[in-house]
């Protein structure tokens, strides 16, 4: 197996500020590689470094097999590009975007106009080539800036949170095209994600981060079939608290989260523990339902967040729960902030720590 | 004239002679100039716009760099460098003057360039007064662009170069803008043009020069042209100007003293 890049005992600091703590990571050739973890737990850091335009203040960066030295990086930053959280864009055509790049390359004319055109493809924005950067709806200039990257084929292709501030439609386009570029063009990516339904599908390795420092690394399966106690304390994810389990006799468990929430789970555990609850697992009621789900809470809206065709509503009920429901039943719902609603799931849909 | 007036004119103003002002008969006879594409009057037009837009050419060929460095790279001393720029524009055009024709003068350290009295001087001198006011709002519109341009360009694998000439292009307008600014404060100077161009007539007498000598002549027709189409030129300018401004396309813009 390749080793595309490496860090080695890799630190960085702003000024007295600590964003990476000695990291350690490889990077397999051909892999999806997902960092994530909360807003700066130094995801962005790593990637600026992967990407040779920042460098570390202590340790070594490995890139192909060969070391990189920091006073010259211009060779390696051909080989690797990275996408910025916040889109930008040069002021002027999608086309001199997505060309810019390939030009800097001296790559041929007749080439150039056909990848940018192969790209706009690929990115599902095709006659895109004369219109305005900076005019375009922000799916569509994420959609620009990922076409600018893919285009020049790099070994090393990374994306800092690509989906974050895309509606469902748009990001699952994303999605698909990142899957895509890997299957076929064998590209190694890596990509931070505060989005654990995310990690969860595309990449082959999951790397969890906190305070600068790596806490896990592994496949999906080995990060969610279990839910570690480092994705638990994980902030940035939904519906997830800490509690004090109590065993009941009838083998299952009663965990409180506090302010009077008591969660019914399934298995005895007794202690400390933490509680995660999916949020597409929650059924919002309008009244108080008579059904077999153990867990029945009543509450208050708190936010409404419109996703387009999903809405993510928080509810608070003693504790702030999100749920997930499709935009149909919420226009029928005829819901709004402040309304009174109970949320319904099962002890089985409730994971433990 | 009616005479009562004269007489009033002359305890008016006691001086040896009074020039007596015809205003209106003026005002006809620069229609009449202007119109008639009278030669002279067009010679002194174009040399206005011709050695002003040199003089901006050269200041953007050695302002810009200096404004990419004071915007894009850190130093110690920056403050003091573009503290000296700023400080600079609004010196007075005459004390540049004088300056440069100590500088070009014979006995002096470009003497030997022989460019006192030539429309180079003028080129040069003006070129010298804009600097600051070029420097100023380009480094200004330089700021203004988005720090990760530079990053962006180096990642989609622009060298150092490069991606400081991809952050000049986003700063565009700003620069434009300058330029414009620049050719302004250029072209309405007095001062430098006068103290090193000598204003020769048909050589280095250009519009501003020029109102000088022909209202000192008493030739008001002439003054009056001149006036009129340096007028209408500043006006053009501050046009484009306000229409940038309104295009949020401008950065605080300083009034230049004459």
């Amino acid at each position: 197996m390749m080793i595309t890049a490496e860090l080695k005992n890799v630190t960085k600091a702003f000024g007295n500020k600590i964003a990476l703590d000695n990291i350690n990571l490889q990077i397999h050739g051909g892999e999806i590689l997902a960092l994530l973890g909360p807003n700066g737990s130094g995801k962005t850091t790593i990637l600026k470094i992967l990407a040779f335009i920042e460098n570390p203040t202590g340790g070594e960066v490995k890139f192909q097999g060969e070391t990189v030295s920091f006073k010259n990086t211009e060779k390696t930053r051909m080989q690797s590009t990275l996408v910025f959280q916040k889109t930008i864009l040069f002021d002027t055509s999608v086309f001199n975007n997505i060309v810019y790049g390939l030009k800097i390359r001296k790559v041929p004319k007749n080439v150039r106009d056909e990848e940018v055109k192969n790209a706009l493809k690929l990115v599902k924005l095709e006659g895109f080539e004369k219109r305005s950067a900076r005019k375009l709806s922000s799916g569509e200039q994420q959609r620009v800036a990922i076409a600018r990257a893919l285009v020049l084929k790099t070994k090393l292709l990374l994306l800092d949170e690509p989906t974050a501030n895309l509606d469902p439609k748009n990001a699952s386009i994303l999605e698909e095209v990142i899957a895509t570029v890997n299957r076929e063009m064998k590209t190694t990516i890596v990509m931070a994600t505060h989005n654990m339904f995310q990690a969860k599908t595309l990449p082959h390795r999951i790397t969890l981060m906190s305070d600068g420092r790596i806490t896990e690394v592994g496949t999906p399966t080995e990060i969610f079939g279990k839910l570690s106690k480092n994705l638990a304390s994980f902030a940035a994810v939904d519906n997830t608290f800490p509690g004090t389990a109590k065993a009941t006799a009838v083998g299952t468990a009663i965990v409180d989260i506090g302010n009077g929430v008591q969660i019914e789970v399934t298995g005895q555990i007794q202690g400390a523990t933490s509680i995660f609850v999916n949020p597409q697992d929650i059924i919002l009621s309008k009244s108080a339902v008579a059904s077999s789900a153990r867990n029945v809470f009543e509450g208050r809206i708190i936010e409404i967040l419109d996703l387009g065709s999903l809405v993510k509503l928080k509810v608070d009920i003693g504790k702030p729960f999100t749920v997930q429901i499709t935009k149909r039943s919420f226009n029928e719902m005829s819901l709004n902030v402040d309304s009174r609603v109970f949320l319904v799931f099962k002890a089985s849909s409730v994971q433990t720590v | 004239m009616p005479t009562a007036i004269q007489k009033w004119l002359s305890r008016a103003l006691p001086l040896e002679e009074t020039i007596l002002v015809d205003i209106l008969g003026g005002i006809v006879k620069a229609l009449q100039l202007i119109f008639s594409g009278d030669p002279t009057l067009y010679g002194i037009v174009f040399r206005s716009l011709f050695f002003s837009g040199i003089a901006v050419i050269l200041a953007t060929l050695w302002g810009t760099p200096i404004a990419m460095l004071l915007a894009l790279r850190d130093f110690r001393g920056k403050t003091i460098v573009k503290t000296f720029f700023n400080s600079l524009i609004g010196i007075p055009t005459v004390v540049l003057g004088l300056i440069l024709y100590l500088v070009f003068s014979k006995g002096g350290p470009l003497g030997f360039l022989e460019l006192l009295y030539t429309p180079g001087a003028i080129i040069l001198g003006e070129a010298v007064l804009v600097t600051p006011i070029l420097i100023s709002i380009a480094t200004t519109a330089i700021e203004a662009v988005d720090p990760e341009i530079m990053n962006l360009a180096k990642t989609l694998g622009a060298s150092e170069s490069q991606a400081s000439m991809a952050v000049l292009k986003e700063a565009v307008n700003g620069v434009l803008l300058s330029n414009i600014a620049s050719f302004n404060r250029a072209i309405a100077e007095l001062g430098v043009a006068l103290l090193v161009g000598g204003n020769i007539a048909g050589l280095t007498d250009v519009l501003t020069t020029a109102i000088s000598r022909y209202t000192q002549r008493g030739d008001v027709g002439f003054a009056i042209a001149l006036g009129i189409i340096l007028m209408i030129i500043v006006f053009l300018i501050n046009t484009v100007i306000i229409t940038a401004r309104e295009a949020k396309m401008l950065f605080t813009l300083g009034r230049s003293p004459q």
